[in-house]
């Protein structure tokens, strides 16, 4: 059986992310008979796909759509192409290898629901990424595709522009996106109003990730009920897998959205380096709760994720073999949100960097027992009393670490160090390859 | 202090700052004609590459031009990480050791160049030449481990081609 490849499959092919190439597959016709189609009609197709938002939250993305006041004008589409949760390396690749996908994505939302002016919001440390955008976003302008009456719609304008961010986490949430946006600090908004109703400068915004959008073209040309077939329960489609750590192919993989996590790490990647055994799979980016080696063999779906007590969050897969110390993993996951944080909501600001500290003297032989549980009070503390989901995000590995593999961090506050000693990590790259799709690194 | 009354480049050579209201016309395309102030990020980005860094000159040239205040370019200057408010070396050389890029091998090289450079996470080598310093995660994790080098990114890297990327550099 062949599998459906909606995102990949023209990965790898010479000059893919050129509008000719592009075009010479078929490219940008779907957007021809989407401008020929009622927009609520595609607004249908999409609720009907059973897509879900593939940036984290994995809300349904038809339903999103129409959280839009009726009557209220302008409207915005802002896509979020800040791909910052660590483990999570998709996005880029989508960007690289074929922008035009994403563009045609835009083109069709923006006709589907009235919007005339779109933001590509793209980290600032994917410069590359950005220029590869702008350009293609050039090539679209100067072909009638974006701009005014495109492909020949008279009243249907619409402009597409790349606002790169500055290096902050925080920004990939959507509120704080919007205030990035609006050329400020990224302190998240607190909600409701939701963005969909009071987002950009005030006026109903669409945010969406860009595999998201980037699905919305096969949506519309095959229809959203062959797309909800791709998938199971209330998940349509195909999923990147971004699968990083201790494997053999670390890599992204195009997989339908609930396929098994424990064949995508021992088959599709090839299991675990040296032929080592699994510990711990962190599934959906490093703010999901991570699983013990006896809970992977799971669907990745995400009410199926959901069930087994973590997400699938952004597709990000990080494995870690049985050699590691997850104590020391913790600490650094702890770091990143320490670094992250704001700054704006206390039990976050304050919580996160103490939670690093407790991991580290745990680490290096200056913790009790105590501390262990005091870490676990700590991240109680802080989930769910925040303006935005960091603080979740911080409490959610904590939590679970703690929960799942206690004895380890217990060993650590009896030994007074580390049982794994403090050597350095690393792998050697020789014997692993990385595939994204159908590349090779 | 007002914005239009605030002192602008006053000691900004005059043909960097042509140069950047020239680039920051084309910048401001990209917003509706009302919401100037959107623009701090690549203004601030465009100063730091034209000056080469975000002096508090570079954040009242932003503010001026895009009429808010000297405050708020302040506040996203100091927010992002990647605006730097005082002068850096020639090349920036930025190591992920976050989970995956740690797994992989990142933190060992982050610290062997610490060694190898003589300088602190963020400091910067006796002849001006690199500055160094620890990132969060790149999105590069399936080609950990991963650095930025100038806005170029490297994947893949084991010690040997850390040094062969940094012995390119001029």
């Amino acid at each position: 059986m062949s599998e459906t490849l909606i995102l990949t499959k023209r990965w790898g092919k010479p000059n893919s992310a050129s509008i000719a190439s592009y075009r010479d597959d078929g490219g940008y016709r779907t957007l021809q008979k989407a401008l020929s189609m009622e927009p609520a009609a595609i607004v249908d197709e999409v609720k009907k796909s059973n897509l879900r938002g593939r940036g984290g939250a994995g809300f349904a993305t038809g339903l999103k759509w129409t959280f839009l006041p009726k009557d209220v004008r302008p409207r915005y589409l802002t896509v979020n192409a800040d791909e910052s949760e660590p483990g999570t390396f998709k996005d880029r690749y989508i960007i690289e290898h074929d922008p035009h996908q994403l563009i045609e994505g835009i083109a069709i939302t923006a006709w589907a629901l009235d919007i005339h002016l779109a933001y590509v919001y793209i980290r600032g440390e994917f410069a590359k990424q950005a220029r590869i955008l702008e350009k293609a976003i050039e090539e679209a302008r100067a072909a009638g595709i974006l701009g005014p009456a495109l492909l020949g719609k008279a009243g249907f304008d619409l402009d597409v522009h790349v606002h790169r961010g500055a290096g902050a986490y925080i920004c990939g949430e959507e509120s704080a996106l919007l205030e990035s946006l609006e050329g400020k600090k990224g302190y998240p908004r607190l909600k409701p109003p939701f963005p969909a109703v009071v987002g950009l400068w005030g006026k109903p915004t669409i945010i969406n990730n860009v595999e998201t959008i980037a699905n919305v073209p096969w949506i519309v040309e095959n229809g959203g009920a062959a797309f909800a077939a791709l998938g199971t329960g209330k998940s349509g489609g195909t999923r990147l897998f971004c699968v990083s750590g201790h494997v053999n192919r670390p890599g992204v993989y195009e997989k339908p959205v609930h396929y098994n996590l424990k064949t995508l790490i021992m088959e599709d990647c090839g299991g675990i380096v040296g032929g080592r055994k699994v510990k711990a799979v962190i599934p959906g980016g490093s703010s999901a709760p991570v699983l013990s080696a006896d809970e992977i063999d799971v669907s990745m779906e995400f009410d199926a994720l959901k069930a087994a007590g973590t997400m699938a969050g952004s597709g990000g897969v990080i494995v870690f073999d049985d050699s590691t110390c997850l104590v020391r993993a913790l600490a650094r996951i702890c770091k990143f949100y320490a670094e992250e944080s704001c700054g704006q909501c206390t039990p976050c600001r304050e919580g996160t960097s103490w939670m690093e500290g407790i991991c580290e003297r745990l680490e290096h032989g200056h913790a009790t027992a105590a501390d262990v549980e005091k870490l676990d009070q700590l991240a109680g503390n802080i989930g769910g009393q925040t303006i935005c989901a960091l603080g979740d995000a911080a409490a959610m590995p904590v939590q679970s670490f703690v929960k799942k593999f206690k004895a380890e961090f217990l060993r650590h506050a009896e030994l007074r160090g580390c049982p794994f000693g403090e050597h350095a990590w690393g792998l050697d790259q020789s014997s692993r390859e990385a595939v994204v799709g159908p590349v090779r690194y | 202090m007002n914005a239009s009354t605030a002192p602008v480049s006053g000691e900004l050579p005059r043909e960097q700052v042509e140069r950047f209201d020239h680039e920051l016309a084309l910048v401001l395309k990209r917003y509706p004609p009302d919401r100037k102030a959107a623009a701090m990020l690549p203004a601030l980005h465009l100063g730091q590459e034209i000056f080469g860094f975000c002096s508090p000159e570079v954040q009242r040239l932003c503010a001026d031009r895009l009429g808010t205040s000297p405050a708020r370019a302040e506040e996203v200057a100091t927010f992002y990480v990647m605006y730097h408010t005082a002068p850096i070396g020639r090349h920036l050389v930025e190591v992920c050791t976050n989970v995956s890029c740690c797994l992989t091998g990142g933190e060992r090289i982050f610290e062997r160049l610490k060694a190898k450079l003589a300088v602190k996470n963020g400091g910067t080598t006796a002849d001006g030449k690199i500055t160094l310093r620890e990132v969060e995660c790149l999105g590069a994790c399936g080609t950990a481990p991963a650095m930025l080098v100038d806005d170029e990114m490297h994947e893949r890297l084991d010690e040997r081609r850390v040094e062969e990327i940094l012995g390119r550099l001029a």
